[in-house]
């Protein structure tokens, strides 16, 4: 009985009802800590005494690539879940935070690059944590295009729970080893400031922004999920009665 | 990686015990990539011909070369590997000796094992001892060669490990290729960081200890997660297809 709410949670159909009542909710809820965080880390928060306002975009650049970094761990638990209890619908979570995490990565990745030129004094300088960034993305894409390569999506989802779980072994020797690199590598004339020592009144809304992040991570995956399950379910009674229905209030 | 090794379709096989078994696997192996040379030697030819390009492209200024000569033998040795990967399992799984090697009752991990071990041995070793001969043309200084050929010695053999994963994930497709490089490459990352990490430090005489611990330590973590991995993806394949 205890295990019962795991099992239903792997059913679609039950997972598209429940999140159907969730939604609004949670769409309210990253709207109003999205809309706090950016007025007041864009607004309010005291101007960086050397980097002037440029340094304001900490507020999507920090948030992005926390949760792009703590995606690919979401994705391969949903591989790993997949591959043991044989839940459909945690391979496309699995799926789902792929994409997902591309974004994410790319926009952090880019964010960079724009906070770089001003701060730097260049869009790109290969340190540990661009190196690391990069090597994630790459990570991504790898997923998104086996998954793409096969034609029948049960062998794909499998197939993709396995490098997804290889990635999350090499991910902390990758980490540690590009920062071992970096630190033999010569190190540049570029200072990059000390971000353990940022003061509270920036620190405030940088947490916000980064549950607000978090927020839309999910209500993105949910969404996501849910329209690649009516995708895959399509054959089912349930889908049709669901896209009928819609439909008549037309 | 949790996925525990599925238990064999058959339980009356005709039970090798395990010596045997790996004795007659290996055999088949060798047997079979002696009898497809070309293929063991296009990727050395690719080790040699790519190394024109460094002149051409860069500059055949020995003192320069003499700088960077370390990370790129090792970058060339990477690709070479990369390149060699592309049949592994394809043969095999296309001709059916993969279904009835999982039928035989014998654990597909020890298979994949004796596959990745004939593979570093025709393509790794041979890279590792002509690798001296890549240093000599690009100038690598005379303290490097130690390093460069030990480094070589126990990264490729991660690399084919590694690599084995890639071609597992990607055996029942027709087109591997592209793709595989893709998923292979970020892999590969930490064994390039500390193998030419290795014959940088050696190249200007610098401690290599830390460099070959690691890679020692890769080796062992590759030999005991690659197989499963590879494993794994080849019995799914192998049920799905």
């Amino acid at each position: 009985m205890a295990w019962q709410w795991f099992h239903r949670l792997g059913s679609p159909k039950w997972f598209y009802e429940k999140t159907s009542l969730w939604l609004p909710y949670l769409s309210i809820a990253s709207v109003l800590l999205f809309v706090v965080g950016a007025i007041w880390g864009l607004g309010f928060a005291p101007e960086d005494y050397k980097q002037g306002n440029s340094f304001r975009i900490i507020y999507v650049h920090v948030p992005s690539s926390i949760v792009a970094m703590a995606g690919y761990y979401i994705m391969a638990v949903a591989g790993a879940v997949g591959l043991i209890w044989k839940m459909k619908l945690s391979f496309v979570v699995m799926r789902c935070a792929a994409i997902i995490g591309i974004g994410l990565t790319f926009l952090s990745l880019f964010t960079g690059a724009v906070w770089g030129k001003p701060t730097w004094g260049t869009y790109w300088h290969w340190d540990a944590r661009i190196m690391f960034t990069f090597v994630l993305l790459l990570l991504y894409i790898s997923i998104m295009a086996l998954h793409n390569a096969y034609a029948k999506n049960d062998l794909a989802d499998k197939i993709c729970a396995i490098l997804a779980l290889v990635g999350t072994v090499n991910i902390p020797i990758i980490y540690k080893s590009v920062d071992w690199w970096y630190s033999l590598h010569q190190p540049a004339t570029i200072k990059i400031t000390d971000e353990s020592t940022i003061a509270a009144s920036m620190a405030y809304p940088l947490g916000i922004m980064v549950v607000a992040f978090y927020a839309l991570y999910s209500l993105l995956l949910i969404l996501h999920v849910r329209a690649e399950i009516l995708q895959r379910e399509r054959k089912t009674s349930w889908v049709k009665n669901i896209v009928l229905s819609v439909s008549q209030k037309r | 990686m949790n996925k525990p090794q599925p238990p064999a379709y058959t339980t009356s096989a005709i039970s090798f015990s395990f010596w045997p078994f790996i004795g007659l696997s290996l055999k088949r192996e060798w047997l079979l990539v002696f009898r497809n040379r070309a293929d063991i030697a296009n990727p050395l030819i690719f080790f040699f011909s790519i190394l024109m390009f460094v002149p051409l492209g860069i500059t055949p200024d020995a003192k320069v070369l003499s700088s960077i000569a370390p990370g790129l033998i090792w970058i060339i040795a990477l690709l070479a590997t990369l390149l060699s990967l592309d049949r592994l399992f394809v043969v095999d799984f296309e001709n059916g000796s993969l279904d009835q090697m999982m039928v035989s009752g014998q654990s597909m991990f020890w298979i994949v094992m004796c596959k990745c071990l004939v593979h570093w041995s025709v393509t790794g070793l041979p890279l590792t001892l002509l690798s001296p001969v890549l240093g000599l043309m690009l100038s690598l200084p005379t303290t490097a060669y130690i390093a460069l050929m030990a480094s070589l010695l126990l990264g490729t053999f991660v690399l084919s490990m590694i690599g084995a994963v890639g071609a597992s994930l990607l055996v029942s497709l027709k087109k591997g290729g592209v793709l595989l490089s893709l998923i292979v490459m970020p892999l590969y990352v930490p064994v390039l960081i500390f193998g030419s990490g290795a014959v940088n430090n050696a190249a200007v005489g610098l401690s290599v200890t830390g460099q070959f611990a690691i890679l020692g330590a890769m080796v062992l973590l590759a030999m005991v997660l690659a197989p499963l991995a590879a494993a794994a993806a080849i019995i799914i394949s192998l049920r799905n297809h």
